[in-house]
């Protein structure tokens, strides 16, 4: 299965839904949009993982890189995400404390700073 | 002797198909349904790593893993051929894939209790292994 994005506004959030397999090949797409994102002039990102089916560690290197590109511009970058075998990578990899991780769009998009 | 042994080219789109590869042959070992996810992902890091390697060592040759059914395991080596291939520190000057060589060890070894890596002047090899029952 290959990769899927679309992106949605919210308020003042970008919304960004994946589906699919973020791996190796297909993370540098999601690398893309999250630049094009920024460079747009969007700041608040929110990342919706629901239907990701694999992620490995060339993804969260990726949404590390998208953090330190919203940051930069005093962004945020909220993960939505229920999926055990997700998160357990975030926290075996000790991300849980760097990613705000959210259990729906709505409450991601209604959290603050 | 290794029960499947697969050869792909060192490109990012074949090691999803490595993953799936060992996936199928995990399962058929009798590995824990439980474990299989774990597994696709650890099999998928060691890909990963070593696709990196020989992309960044300009190498021609394919990444090899190994697949062997044991009688109470079931083990999985990942080879590379690139000489020393000991965690590389790159700059941080894009922020793709600089960290990601380290993340992938580490997700390994979080994942996976029996694992180990080696390397010498001929390459490097993952090795790591899960308990399987003898599928009947």
């Amino acid at each position: 299965m290959d990769l899927s994005l679309s992106t949605r506004t919210v308020g003042d959030r970008t919304v960004v839904e994946v589906g699919g397999e973020i791996d190796v090949y297909t993370a540098p797409k999601l690398r893309e949009q999250l630049v094009e994102l920024v460079n747009e002039g969007n700041h608040h990102l929110v990342v919706d993982m629901e239907r990701v089916d694999f992620l490995d560690s060339t993804g969260l290197g990726v949404l590390v890189g998208g953090l330190k590109r919203v940051r930069a511009q005093e962004g945020s970058l909220r993960l939505v995400c229920n999926q055990e075998r997700i998160l357990k990578i975030f926290r075996i990899t000790g991300l849980t404390k760097v990613f705000p991780i959210h259990d729906s769009v709505d409450e991601a998009v209604a959290a603050s700073d | 002797m290794a029960t499947v042994d697969l050869r792909f080219s060192a490109s990012p789109e074949h090691v999803r198909t490595a993953r799936l590869v060992a996936a199928a042959v995990a399962r058929r070992a009798g590995v824990d349904e439980s474990v299989l996810d774990e597994l696709r992902l650890a099999v998928g890091e060691a890909c990963t790593r070593a696709v990196g390697l020989h992309k960044l060592h300009g190498l021609q040759t394919p990444v090899r893993v190994s697949l062997t059914e044991g009688e109470k395991t079931f083990s999985i080596e990942v080879g590379d051929d690139a000489p020393g291939s000991v965690p590389q520190q790159r700059d941080g000057e894009d922020d793709t894939g600089e960290e990601t060589d380290e993340l992938g060890l580490a997700v390994i070894s979080g994942l996976v209790d029996d694992f180990e890596v080696a390397a010498d002047a001929e390459g490097g090899r993952i090795r790591m292994s899960w308990p399987a029952a003898a599928a009947v």
